[in-house]
């Protein structure tokens, strides 16, 4: 194992695929001569050079086009946006175009290809730069969106997203881009639509995805000092779910917590705890609780977006709720 | 389709000589797609043909010279408004009416209707139901040509409506950037919906639009099918030689309103007629061949006759086909579905 930053695994990622596939590029703003603007893709340019590595001016909705036609044409376009909160300018390519082209031509065209960047909360940057929009986005049929938590689930997942046929939403952590971690050092694939359980545990079912799932592992370890033993789900990939790990650690458990930074309303913990109670009802002791962002724009000043976002005490708090233990 | 077969012969127009049999298919194309939309018009009233259906009669002239100037292999993508399109481009036309009429043996199979007509395997990618979406889109297949170096040259079709969208310029600056080989033509049919050109556009030279992004262009008759063979012809071959991106502006009129459903009060019954009596681009290439000696009045309203009963038997053939099947509600949707991730409650099929 090689113990590497998460925006390490990812550049491992994008470099080992287009070495393998030609037809693989990387296009976005500041990808190629500043190395990417958080370093995500340092070092590519030079690797390979300033046709598969593309620096685009600032033109969200363009660019976003252009790797919806690229893909359409045969290539496998991977589409950096700086962040999330800037591909709201390319939702028309995104939910109009790639996520529709399949149906809409009856099967004759498709658009396999990656959008990624960061997402979630940033720090101090305020209400337009840091926000969750992956229920936005797991609401479309036809995209499929990937989330992960770790160094070795980012390589593992961004190298079966760009491998996949279809338009895959890979939406990374601004916040997790400098955590270390280990790595395989062979090749390996993480599949698409499997979740890892991330803690085994008999009380209670804490389900959480990209930051959220260190959030969750915190509050288990405290819950353990309380007597409770807390199982810990990252979906890893929110649309397709995993319901069938989720189902059955809740058939274990009886009772869940779903996490998730992102607003309450038509949240992914929403969908979550609505699929928990259609498939799962009989299981459940309690009813299942959920822990989210405030559904607030985020502030500026420290205490109001520490208190905009969820944190590990009012994780502790749910689980015990649903365990009764309050 | 001809019974009687074409004057031989050839005609010069603009220095360029033309084969008889050439100009008489060009002319039966746009006269087929007159008579297809005005098939298409009549099946939409008698609600056979549901929700938005945009109708290219008067524009005729655009679809056939365009084609009629690009390699097969070129990529065309243009708007909702694409029946004419898709038969210029040489589309199955029983497949487009049984794609209208949401049929089984539909272009997309029933599942996009008049807005998404898509055909693959004659390189047209579509048929994009929201103003302006096909121009990055475009810009894509272009950027895949310089990618790959396969010679080809992306034909990206939009209206004066659409080209007033944001995407259209940054589209443009990248084009020009990476000088990809793209041919941005504007159909200027004077109307976006109701919105006349001068009430939407500040420069209604809409072939100027490229000048900041150093995107040359040219306004041409769009009503001539002969002048848009040619230019268009010029302006792929600008494209092809790797200068560059260039706009082709084709000054054409709809004669329908905007949608089936729009009755078109914004405009006078003189105009329209103006452009109908005086510049109806199937009469102007009929004229041209009866003064060269290559067509007859009479042979004409034969062809007239031979290319509605075509037309009439495509849509009896579309209309006899059955709906599609009830499974195609769930195909389509992914490449690589993750089935036991989808347990679609009540799945049909």
């Amino acid at each position: 194992m090689a113990r590497i930053t998460y925006r390490e695994a990812l550049n491992q990622a994008m470099c080992e695929e287009m070495t393998r596939d030609d037809r693989v590029f990387l296009m976005g703003e500041e990808v190629a001569e500043y190395n990417g603007a958080y370093k995500v893709s340092q070092g590519m340019l030079e690797k390979f050079g300033p046709k598969r590595v593309i620096d685009t001016p600032i033109t969200e909705l363009g660019f976003a086009g252009l790797g919806v036609g690229a893909a359409m044409a045969g290539l496998r376009p991977v589409i950096e946006f700086m962040t999330w909160n800037f591909a709201i300018l390319a939702l028309d390519q995104i939910v109009n175009a790639a996520a529709k082209m399949k149906y809409m031509s009856g099967g004759q065209y498709s658009c396999p290809m990656v959008f990624r960047g960061a997402g979630g909360a940033a720090a101090r940057v305020g209400a337009q730069h840091s926000q969750s929009l992956e229920n936005w986005m797991a609401n479309v049929p036809g995209l499929k969106v990937v989330m992960p938590s770790s160094p070795a689930d980012a390589k593992g997942l961004l190298k079966a997203s760009i491998r996949d046929n279809d338009t895959v939403i890979f939406i990374e952590n601004e916040i997790n881009y400098g955590d270390i971690g280990e790595v395989p050092e062979e090749e390996y694939i993480i599949p698409l639509g499997k979740a890892d359980i991330k803690r085994q545990g008999s009380d209670v079912t804490l389900i959480a995805h990209s930051r959220m799932t260190g959030f969750a592992l915190q509050a288990a370890e405290e819950l353990a000092t309380q007597g409770i033993q807390a199982e810990v789900i990252d979906p890893r990939t929110i649309r397709p779910l995993d319901e069938a790990t989720i189902l059955a650690s809740v058939a274990k458990t009886n009772r869940a917590v779903v996490i998730e930074e992102g607003w309450r309303f038509a949240g992914i913990g929403a969908e979550i705890s609505a699929r928990i109670m259609e498939q799962g009802f009989d299981d459940l002791d309690a009813p299942v609780a959920r822990v989210t962002g405030k559904d607030v724009p985020m502030p500026y000043a420290a205490n109001l977006e520490r208190m905009a976002l969820p944190d590990v005490a009012e994780i502790v708090e749910a689980a015990r709720a649903v365990c009764y233990r309050n | 389709m001809s019974a009687t077969p074409p004057a031989s012969g050839s005609l010069v127009y603009q220095g360029t000589s033309y084969d008889a049999q050439v100009l008489h298919a060009m002319h039966d194309s746009m006269l087929y797609i007159r008579r297809f939309e005005e098939k298409a018009g009549q099946l939409y009233g008698l609600k056979k043909i549901g929700g938005f259906c945009h109708l290219c009669n008067g524009q005729e002239a655009v679809c056939v010279g365009m084609q009629q100037a690009a390699h097969p292999d070129d990529y065309l993508m243009t708007s909702y408004r694409d029946h004419g399109h898709a038969l210029a481009r040489g589309s199955d036309p029983t497949a487009v009416m049984a794609e209208l009429l949401g049929r089984k043996g539909g272009i997309v199979k029933g599942k996009g209707g008049s807005m998404h007509m898509f055909d693959a395997a004659r390189n047209f990618a579509g048929g994009n139901g929201i103003v302006g979406e096909q121009v990055p889109i475009g810009l894509g297949f272009g950027f895949s040509s310089w990618y790959k170096e396969d010679g080809r040259v992306t034909l990206c079709v939009m209206g004066d409506g659409g080209i007033n969208q944001g995407a259209v310029y940054e589209s443009f600056n990248m084009a020009a950037l990476w000088k990809l080989p793209i041919v941005f033509v504007v159909e200027n049919n004077q109307y976006a919906m109701g919105t006349s050109l001068a009430r939407a556009s500040a420069e209604t030279s809409l072939y100027k639009r490229g000048i900041s992004f150093k995107v040359p262009g040219m306004a041409i008759d769009g009503m001539n099918v002969l002048e848009v063979e040619q230019k268009m012809g010029e302006a792929i071959a600008h494209a092809r030689s790797g200068e560059g991106p260039i706009i082709v502006e084709a000054i054409t009129y709809r004669y329908r309103g905007h949608s089936m459903s729009d009755p078109a009060t914004y405009r006078t019954r003189d105009e329209v007629e103006e452009w109908r009596k005086g510049r109806d681009p199937i009469a102007h290439l009929q004229q041209l061949l009866i003064d060269a000696g290559l067509g007859d009045e009479d042979a004409f309203k034969a062809r007239d006759r031979e290319i509605k009963k075509a037309v009439n038997e495509v849509a009896k053939a579309a209309e006899a086909q059955p709906e599609p099947d009830a499974a195609e509600l769930w195909t389509d949707v992914l490449n690589d579905p993750i089935e036991y991730a989808y347990p679609y409650p009540g799945r049909v099929g």
